[in-house]
């Protein structure tokens, strides 16, 4: 049971670097790429679970409750800050590239090659 | 003094930022230079400071004064050492000098650009100096989002948003890669500071997940590197980013992933790998190898200059790859050397080449075809800057490569001699080959697919420069001038190479670093036996640059010669060349395919032989 979302985080990141390899619309290939990211959420908060142990909240609970580890979602959460900046950085290049290359496809967008 | 200022070289940058957007109400681009270069200029100090600091005396700063109880740490540090706060200082540095280049350089900016530039440099400064493994990891992402956002700056063009595109996804990939790495190490030892989790490691055999994790994190800062096969954003970045942009790629940042393989390896891996330190020397060394020679082969074919010096950039970290994957304190001190030298030359040459862009508005080879006679001091500085490229002695390169040789040779390595000084030389002839081109006229104005009508430079030729210029104006020469002269003089410093060989000696002191960061004792600096300049590195020195002018010679005057060459070696061969430039499609799905197949490749070796 415990290795699932392992797996699961395994699994989204193959599909979406699978998804980011083969898409033919850049706007998907950015999206594929949250995927890729949604595998290290999942895999930060599986390595911090606790089975039957409660939120990392401490105002007023007993201090002998086992918690889940709250350093992981942490990170989780700067992930996704830096997740979110990224994401839109490269929105507003797609943007711009629809706009100077009038197509959203890789194989369009590339003038400089070799 | 407190050590509270090692937060600062980092912080005053982002307030000098945020100032930038304020001071945007003014819109005066005096206020901007001055409010960035004082900035820059105040962490370049700090830096220094610390370097000061740290050469005798190297300290952890613990964020929120979270210090370590009994040798276990939960809180933040920056772990200050001399390498990491000389290449933190050598950051700062850099960036100011793309700051004052840039006052010049464009016509017309808006505070932004500053702002980004700051952001991207206190990024750097942060990367160099934190002993957190998170931290280093966001701190890499914080240049990433800078450097994406200055690569894509010429907005209106439709090569910088692909060279923008392809560079953030590549590199977002990487950092992906960086935090299943960081979460499998955290998992293992349930610690986040570097030297925490080599000490929980320590004394216990290499296992497959510790394996896995760092072969995720080196494959995520060898692409950050560009080492092959996950070089290929560079190229695109190089060849669209403004030139003082390029000037901090090629000059520091992708160094920075160099060295963050170097310090996961030495405070993280050594303890618990130190048994398979030669197979991990193999892969390491293969990797440069081949990152060499490939960048170095590229570099030669191509005829847009910012891309050819990109590809020279290319080939020499795989050398700086080589240098720490020897995994010896000799060589890593010549990686130390040589980064500066190869930095400040590099930056000298983009600045060479940002002053054809500016002054002609096309930055191709054929097309600049003896255009440079207008600009000849721009022609002298270019042709120092390809002969100190190729190693020549005695100045920075030639230091840097000879203890870089000398580190090979004890460890049996010597066929690494051979590939420095043929890839430094073919690197160095490229530049001298444009250089003689471009500002004496030598050579055929045709290039070689320009005559049958092929596609000539029409595809590359999107410029940041809309029409060409009458004036050049003296701080665009004033500041590679110095840049160069900086170069030539760093080894000849006295004193200075062998305090590196010092600092790498305590940098590869796996022991010596847990107990200065968890412990807080001071550790003495290594005594090492005084090294010496040998004559056959002068040798080797002298031929790569005699090397480097005679291909230069063969690619300006040569193309005769072509067609007398049998065609049972011409036809492959040709082949051959043609086949690699297509593998850089340009195409962002073929290079993160690449990637998949390279970290796949080297967690299956690394699993393979390191467990």
């Amino acid at each position: 049971m415990s290795f699932i979302p392992y797996a699961v985080a395994a699994w989204l990141f193959v599909i979406g670097l699978y998804g980011v390899v083969s898409s033919q619309n850049i706007v998907r290939t950015i999206l594929c790429l949250t995927v890729v990211q949604s595998a290290t959420y999942v895999l930060l908060l599986a390595v911090g679970y606790r089975t039957a142990a409660s939120a990392p909240v401490v105002a007023d609970i007993p201090p002998v409750t086992r918690l889940v580890d709250p350093t992981v979602q942490v990170l989780v959460l700067t992930d996704i800050v830096i997740e979110a900046t990224i994401t839109a950085v490269l929105l507003a290049l797609a943007a711009q590239a629809h706009k100077r290359f009038g197509s959203l496809d890789p194989d369009d967008l590339r003038p400089l090659r070799g | 003094m407190a050590p509270h200022i090692a937060a600062l070289p980092v912080i005053v940058p982002f307030i000098a930022a945020a100032g930038l957007v304020v001071v945007r109400l003014f819109d005066r681009r005096w206020l901007n230079d001055v409010i960035a270069g004082g900035g820059m200029a105040a962490s370049f100090t700090l830096c220094v400071i610390l370097l000061v600091r740290a050469a005798h005396h190297p300290f952890a700063y613990w964020m929120g004064g979270w210090r370590p109880i009994h040798g276990v740490t939960i809180g933040i540090s920056l772990s200050v050492d001399p390498l990491g706060a000389g290449l933190a200082a050598f950051a700062a540095f850099l960036v100011l000098a793309a700051l004052a280049y840039a006052v010049r350089y464009f016509d017309a900016v808006s505070g932004l650009f500053q702002a980004l530039m700051l952001l991207f440099g206190a990024a750097m400064v942060g990367f160099c100096l934190t002993g957190d493994l998170f931290n280093l990891v966001v701190f890499f992402e914080l240049m990433g989002a800078a450097a994406y956002a200055l690569t894509g700056y010429l907005i209106e063009e439709q090569a910088p948003i692909q060279g923008a595109i392809n560079f953030a996804i590549t590199n977002s990939i990487a950092g992906y890669a960086m935090f299943i790495g960081t979460a499998l190490l955290y998992a293992r030892t349930g610690a986040l500071n570097m030297a925490q989790i080599g000490h929980a490691l320590d004394g216990h055999p290499a296992d497959p997940l510790v394996v896995v994790a760092m072969a995720l994190l080196f494959v995520g800062f060898l692409t950050k590197a560009a080492a092959v096969p996950v070089h290929f954003w560079l190229a695109d970045a190089h060849a669209v980013a403004p030139v003082p942009v390029c000037v901090l790629f090629s000059g520091v940042m992708i160094d920075l992933g160099v060295y963050a393989v170097a310090r996961l390896y030495w405070v993280i891996f050594d303890g618990t790998l130190h048994p398979h330190m030669h197979a991990l020397r193999v892969i390491l060394v293969c990797i440069g190898a081949v990152t060499a020679v490939l960048g170095a082969g590229m570099c030669f074919v191509q005829r847009h200059i910012k891309r050819l010096l990109a590809f020279s950039s290319i080939s020499h970290i795989g050398m700086f790859v080589c240098g720490v994957g020897l995994l010896e304190h000799k060589a890593l001190a010549g990686v130390g050397v040589w980064v500066v030298g190869h930095g400040l030359n590099k930056a000298a040459l983009f600045m060479c080449a940002g002053v054809l862009l500016h002054r002609f508005a096309t930055i191709d080879e054929y097309d600049l075809h003896g255009r440079g006679r207008e600009v000849p001091i721009t022609g002298v500085l270019m042709g120092i800057g390809g002969l100190l490229l190729s190693g020549v002695p005695p100045f920075t390169s030639f230091a840097g490569k000879s203890l870089m040789e000398e580190s090979a040779t004890s460890t049996h390595y010597g066929w690494l001699i051979a590939v420095f000084t043929i890839c430094s030389a073919v690197t160095g002839a490229a530049v001298l080959r444009v250089t003689g081109r471009v500002f004496l006229g030598w050579g055929p104005a045709q290039g070689p697919g320009d005559e049958e009508g092929q596609q000539g430079p029409a595809q590359e030729e999107e410029d940041e420069m809309e029409d060409s210029r009458e004036h050049t104006s003296r701080m665009m020469l004033i500041v590679p001038g110095v840049l160069l002269i900086m170069a030539m003089a760093f080894a000849l410093v006295p004193g200075l190479v062998p305090s590196v060989e010092s600092d790498a000696a305590r940098f590869t002191d796996h022991a010596g670093y847990a107990t200065w960061v968890l412990q807080g004792h001071h550790v003495p600096s290594p005594v090492l036996p005084p090294s010496h300049i040998k004559t056959e590195d002068v040798l080797f020195g002298t031929l790569s640059a005699v090397l480097a002018i005679g291909l230069a010679a063969l690619g300006l005057f040569g193309r005769s010669l072509q067609a007398r060459v049998p065609a049972v070696i011409r036809v492959p061969w040709t082949a051959a060349v043609h086949a690699v430039r297509g593998l850089h499609s340009g195409h962002v799905g073929d290079y993160v395919a690449w990637w998949t197949a390279a970290a796949s490749a080297l967690g299956a070796i690394c699993l393979l032989v390191l467990t």
